[in-house]
Formats: structure tokens, C-alpha cells, sequence
């Protein structure tokens, strides 16, 4: 499904990405982990489209097409969504207007046809049980005065209604209680399926308790050092990230 | 953000969809302005002697002003001076005197109105909007009229007014805005050829929306409109107002005066979408939109509510404003004004608190694209009788790119130590993690910046009645944002 080779981006004079490979699959899910800095978020955001981060080398494969010459809204079209680490406040704005607008506009591409008003809060109303979100915050302005916990949850039920192919979810678990930790798993392993492939960018292994994944990948310093399964994310939890960048440092020096 | 500019400028690059001409035949005034010009007007509308003599003392008034200080300098716009002997100040499509039915009315006017979206054919309107269609300078068409005055509402055009109800006339012109008032309040009191008036009677509540829309056709002309509506004791009416112009290289003048009257426990709701024609890219042509617009709650638990959104126009310049003298009274001012190219914009309100018990509510949203100037100027004045006044004031700009400008004068008077005043104000910038945001979840860009300014405007869209929102959603670029109202 996708296919990432050597992907190298900068964001200003800053080289974040030094050459990222990884490959995956339609079904599976994978880790991304790694100490603050490493990148984890930068790869989220090139993947989606942000124009910010500028692409130096590399290419990527989504389903047979170059990704990177899309624009963002074709790669959402496409089936790329991306749970934000920090979602943006949109004054005025209802979250049932702002996904009724995307969820259209992405059907449209596709060649279905556009649900009216009825059919949409219909949808919403069965996916809101899967993230027990609460109707009163659908009417809301989105994010507008949510706490961190709801705007997680806001995301993980705009994943659920847009049912995208590949789900990239960017440190979804930061700031979250255990309880909302638990809403919010339950809402990504809904959606596990063997058309679907998931990237879980994540700090800790604690999400991962609850989202098994299938690999584990550790960044650091713009390069994927060290992967393997989920074993290796509670290794991470046992000893930090110490010991990775030990390894990556000498790696380094042996190439030197 | 390369994106976000670009987006903004496809966004604010439209054309003006209204900038046609209408090829009529029409009767017009030589240029310039003198009291020989004033008799001329006067006598062509056959008024009685109490409009000319107010008419000539305006004139005397606004002739010695011009003399001395000229325009009123204070506010953030610059323009070069204007010729006032240059304009032309009436202009009428010639036709048969005074259309008794829509069947006498030329179909190039009608036409035009059509054009506009303004249906004036009977089988074809809107349900439930009753509309006096002005172009240049006079009245087309008023419809609904004989349904209204069923219930004894007035509702024509101002120089039937004249004819019919001097008395009304009589007692409340300029009763709220002065001829004294200001340069172009003196002007329009001089000159103003036609309008709209409206009267409803005690304890009527208006069944329908009554609607003036402006059209400004012949090239080199001013147009000068003047609109009064009273409501007597008890009554409601909702009233709306459009205008649009054709596109032309040279500026043209729009001095109108508005002015509102609620007596006891009387209501009055008036809208304004103003689409005249703002220029090009460059800043060349376009309509002065110099208007004075006053409503003076006169009576205990009276309320007016302005709402207005200004969109085109090169320079807008106005400030409708509440008197609130009888107790309990309650003043509103809703704008969203939008400035863009070399546009400029300095409105907002004044609400002059005098009873007690007094209560206002002023909403602003700015928005600045291109190298639009937008300046947010309010007055809140608590005079010393108005105990337990109160005042919220809620002030926030947008701007889009980074070569515009807003601009926020609020100014407070407060002589009475009960009284309570707040004030908020913001900007903010369509911030491309915002844009983002929206592609990310499939928006188009273009969809995406409507709906973050729709957004933004909500607070003054929801004040609309249902058939502007959905033309004020429009004007903005937008696809309507789930429910109105």
C-alpha cells in the first residue's frame, strides 16, 4: 500500500528526515516510535501533504501513485487521514459542517454520491457510539474550548466517519487519561481490518497495550535504526532511548 | 504559506457579477449643484413648499461647509477631493409619469431587476419579501403595496410619501439625522431624490420583510436616497436593504441618510448587504459609500437592530447608529465588513445611552484581503441620566494575507457610575495550520478559506433574516454553512 524510500525532508535549513524506508501493507499496523525530535511528526505531516516541509529527496508509493505530486486534499481523497497531535480550533465552525464538507468532497472524488443532511447525521449518530462521543460536542465550533482529551476523541471520530485506507495517527495518546486512552483504542481497533494499514506515532508503549502492533519501528534522528515487533516497543519501555542512540551513534561511527 | 495566499488571492479575485449597464433613456439634470438645481428637483417631484424650504436651508448649510472645511477628515480613508460641481444630480428613466401598475413599468427595468435577482413580475416573487426597487434616482416599483396597507402599513417610495403623507414626512425628517448633522447628511438633505418609507401603525406587527433594493445605472451621477421608516407604538418590522452598480473607471458617489424611529415597546430590525461595485484589482473606480444612518429608539422598551455586511463599495464610510432615550431601550449593531484590493472600509456604530436602564450590543467582524484597509471605529456614550446602562462591545479582525490592514477605534464616554461597558477585541490570521486542518479531512483550499471567514462572520450571519444569509454566505465566497438563523 505504501512504499517510502530514502525520504529525506527540512523544514527551513533544519534536515529533519535523513532517509526514511519503510513498507506497508494493507492490514497491518505499525509503530513509530522514538525520543523527542527524532522526527516522528515530520514524517506524519510529509505524508499528509504539508506544504511546510520541504521534500529533498526520496519517493513515495501510495497504491501504485506518486504521492508526494498530490495535493493534500487529493491524498485525503485518496484515503490518507491523519489524527493531529495538536487539532486546530475553527471559530464558528460545527464539527458535523466541517466533516460533512470533507466527508462529501472525499465520496465526490470517489464517485458516490454526496450525502444530504439526513443520511450524514444518520452516519454520525452510528459512529459516535464507536468513540462514545457526546452529540452536544458535534454542534459545537469544532475543537473550540474542547478539552485535550475531547479533541482526541474529535479525531479518532472523524477517522471512523471518513474510513480511510491508511490511518496515520501522531502521538494520539499524548495527554490522555487512562479512560480516554481506552475510548480512543477502541475507536482504532474498530477500524482494524485487512484493507486498512495504520501508522501509530507514539512516545510511549503505553497505547500500545491497547493497539497491538503488528511492527515496531524506532526513529531517531531522522533514520529508522532499529525495527522488529512488539516486543521491541516494551524493550523501549524497559530502557529508553538511551541505548538506541548509543547503538545509532556507533552505528554512525562505524560508517565513518 | 505560499498556499494560503494563493488561495486567498484565486478566493478574493472574483468578478463583480453585477457590473452591467442598462441602456435606457432617462431623464437627467444638468451638472453641478447650485439652488436653481435644488428648485428644479423639487419641482419635478411636485413637492409641497415645506420640502423645498428644508431642502434650500440644507443646501445653504452644506454650500458654507464646502466653503470652509470641505469633507469631514477624521476618518481612515484617503480619496482625491471630489468635484461636487461634476455630479449629476438626478437622473430618471424616462417613462410615462408615475407607473400605476408593474404592466407600466419598462421591461428594460424590470429586466435589470431581474438580472439582479430581484423579481418585481407578480407570478415570480418572493414569497414573503415585499421589495421598492430604486434605480438612480427614482422608484420603479413597490410591491406587496395594497396587501400591506390592508393592515395599515405605509410602505412606498419616499416621493409618494411626500404626496401622500406630508404630515408623516413633516414631523419626522431629519427629526434623527439633522441636516446640520454632517457634510454628506447636509448634502443628501439638499438633494436626495427618492428613498423608501415605511410606517407601521400601533400594534402591527409587519407579516412580511420589506426590502429596498438600490441600483446605481447612469455613469457620472451621485445617487442620494433617503429612507425613513416609523414605528408607532407596539409595532415590528424587519426591513432589508441591497444595492449594487455597474462597473466604471470613475468613482461614484452614494450619500444616503437612513433614519429609524421606534416609539414605545416598537421594534425595528434593518439589514443591510451592500455589493455596490468596489473597483478593479487596481483600485480604479468604484462606489463612495458616504451614508449617515441613525435610528433614535424615541419610546420605552424600544429596540433597533442594525445588522449589516458591507462587501463592496471602494470606500465605505458609515456608522449606523442608536439614539436610546426612552428607558429600557435596547440598541444592536451586527457588521461584517470585508475589504479587499485597495478597498477601504471606516464604520461601525455609535449608541448614545440616555434612559435608563439601557442596553447595547455591538458585534464587528473585519476582514482584510489584498491591500484592503479596514478600520472598526464605535462610539459608546453613557450620558448622565442613564442609569443601569449597559454596553458589550465585541471587536474582532481577520486578516487574509499579509498586505492589509485593520484597524480598531473604540471610544467610550461614560458619565453615569452604574452603568457597566465591556469591550473585547481580536485579530487573527486564516493560519495555514488551519487550512491544513481542513485539506487534510479533503476540503479544497477554496472551500476551506469560506468556511474558516463563515465562520468567523457567524455571529453576524445568524442576525441575517434566512434569504440575506444565504446571499451574504454567497458574497463571501462560500457554500452555506449548515443551518441559518
Amino acid at each position: 500500500m505504501l512504499e517510502i524510500k530514502n525520504l529525506q525532508a527540512k523544514i527551513g535549513n533544519n534536515d529533519i528526515l535523513r532517509g526514511i524506508d519503510l513498507t506497508v501493507n494493507a492490514g497491518e499496523i505499525h509503530a513509530v516510535m522514538g525520543p523527542n525530535g527524532s522526527g516522528k511528526s515530520t514524517l506524519a505531516h510529509v505524508l499528509a501533504g504539508r506544504e511546510a516541509y520541504e521534500v529533498t529527496a526520496g519517493e513515495v508509493i501510495y497504491e501504485g501513485k506518486d504521492l508526494l505530486k498530490m495535493s493534500p486534499e487529493d491524498r485525503a481523497r485518496e484515503g490518507i487521514f491523519l489524527a493531529f497531535q495538536y487539532p486546530v480550533e475553527i471559530p464558528g465552525v460545527s464539527t458535523t459542517y466541517f466533516l460533512k464538507a470533507g466527508l462529501n468532497a472525499i465520496r465526490k472524488h470517489r464517485g458516490l454520491e454526496e450525502l444530504d443532511a439526513m443520511d450524514f447525521l444518520a452516519l454520525v449518530e452510528e459512529k459516535m457510539k464507536v468513540v462514545e462521543m457526546d452529540q452536544s460536542l458535534l454542534n459545537r465550533p469544532i475543537n473550540e474550548g474542547f478539552s485535550g482529551g475531547e479533541k482526541k476523541r474529535n479525531e479518532i471520530f472523524q477517522m471512523v466517519v471518513l474510513d480511510p485506507k491508511l490511518a496515520i495517527l501522531d502521538e494520539t495518546d499524548s495527554g490522555l487519561d487512562i479512560d480516554a486512552l481506552r475510548i480512543v483504542a477502541n475507536g482504532v481497533n474498530a477500524l482494524r481490518s485487512k484493507d486498512r494499514a495504520m501508522i501509530v506515532i507514539t512516545h510511549y508503549q503505553r497505547l500500545l497495550n491497547y493497539i497491538v502492533p503488528d511492527y515496531v519501528h524506532v526513529l531517531f534522528d531522522g533514520r529508522i535504526v532499529k525495527s522488529g515487533g512488539k516486543a521491541l516497543a516494551l524493550e523501549l519501555e524497559e530502557k529508553g532511548y538511551d541505548w538506541i542512540k548509543a547503538e545509532a551513534e556507533s552505528a554512525q561511527q562505524t560508517i565513518a | 504559506m505560499p498556499t494560503a495566499t494563493n488561495t486567498i488571492e484565486a478566493l478574493t479575485n472574483r468578478e463583480y457579477k453585477y457590473g452591467f449597464v442598462t441602456e435606457i433613456e432617462a431623464d437627467v439634470a444638468p451638472r453641478g449643484l447650485n439652488a436653481d438645481i435644488i428648485r428644479l428637483i423639487s419641482a419635478k417631484k411636485n413637492e409641497p413648499q415645506f420640502m423645498l424650504e428644508w431642502r434650500l436651508k440644507a443646501y445653504r448649510y452644506w454650500a458654507k461647509l464646502e466653503k470652509t472645511e470641505g469633507a469631514p477628515k477624521w476618518a481612515n480613508v484617503h480619496y482625491p477631493p471630489i468635484d461636487y460641481q461634476d455630479i449629476i444630480y438626478y437622473s430618471a428613466p424616462k417613462q410615462k409619469k408615475g407607473p400605476e401598475s408593474l404592466d407600466e413599468v419598462d421591461p428594460k427595468l424590470l429586466e435589470t431587476f431581474e438580472k439582479l435577482g430581484i423579481s418585481l413580475t407578480e407570478q415570480k416573487r418572493l414569497t414573503g419579501v415585499a421589495v421598492d426597487a430604486v434605480f438612480d434616482s427614482v422608484s420603479v416599483a413597490t410591491t406587496f403595496k395594497e396587501k400591506l396597507s390592508e393592515l395599515g402599513i405605509i410602505f412606498c417610495s419616499f416621493s409618494e410619501a411626500v404626496q401622500h403623507h406630508p404630515e408623516l414626512v413633516e414631523q419626522y425628517l431629519g427629526s434623527v439625522v439633522p441636516y446640520t448633522d454632517n457634510f454628506f447628511a447636509a448634502l443628501n438633505s439638499a438633494v436626495f431624490t427618492d428613498g423608501s418609507f415605511v410606517y407601521v401603525p400601533k400594534g402591527v406587527r409587519c407579516p412580511m420583510e420589506l426590502s429596498t433594493y438600490f441600483r446605481i445605472n447612469a455613469a457620472d451621477t451621485g445617487q442620494f436616497e433617503r429612507t425613513l421608516i416609523i414605528a408607532d407604538e407596539g409595532s415590528y418590522v424587519s426591513y432589508l436593504e441591497g444595492c449594487t452598480a455597474p462597473m466604471r473607471d470613475t468613482n461614484q458617489l452614494h450619500a444616503a441618510v437612513v433614519e429609524l424611529i421606534a416609539l414605545n415597546n416598537a421594534q425595528i430590525k434593518y439589514s443591510t448587504v451592500q455589493n455596490w461595485y468596489p473597483g478593479d484589482e487596481e483600485g480604479k473606480g468604484g462606489i463612495y459609500n458616504f451614508v449617515t444612518k441613525r435610528g433614535k429608539c424615541l419610546g420605552k422598551n424600544s429596540k433597533i437592530s442594525w445588522t449589516q455586511v458591507e462587501t463592496g463599495s471602494a470606500i465605505t464610510w458609515k456608522y449606523p447608529s442608536c439614539i436610546l432615550q426612552g428607558d429600557n431601550s435596547i440598541g444592536e449593531f451586527y457588521s461584517v465588513a470585508l475589504t479587499n484590493n485597495y478597498q477601504q472600509a471606516d464604520t461601525g456604530t455609535k449608541m448614545i445611552h440616555m434612559g435608563k436602564n439601557t442596553k447595547s450590543t455591538i458585534i464587528s467582524k473585519g476582514i482584510s484581503a489584498g491591500h484592503g484597509q479596514n478600520t472598526y471605529r464605535g462610539l459608546v456614550k453613557i450620558m448622565k441620566g442613564a442609569t443601569g446602562a449597559r454596553n458589550y462591545s465585541q471587536c474582532d479582525s481577520l486578516l487574509l494575507g499579509d498586505q492589509c490592514g485593520a484597524h480598531t477605534f473604540p471610544y467610550l464616554e461614560v458619565n453615569n457610575n452604574s452603568s457597566q461597558v465591556e469591550h473585547e477585541a481580536s485579530t487573527s490570521k486564516i493560519g495555514e495550520d488551519q487550512l491544513f486542518y481542513c485539506r487534510q479531512r479533503g476540503i479544497a483550499a477554496e472551500d476551506a478559506v469560506s468556511m474558516i471567514v463563515n465562520g468567523f462572520c457567524k455571529q453576524v450571519f445568524r442576525e441575517l433574516p434566512m434569504e440575506f444569509a444565504v446571499e451574504a454566505q454567497k458574497l463571501l465566497g462560500v457554500s452555506l454553512e449548515g443551518s441559518v438563523g
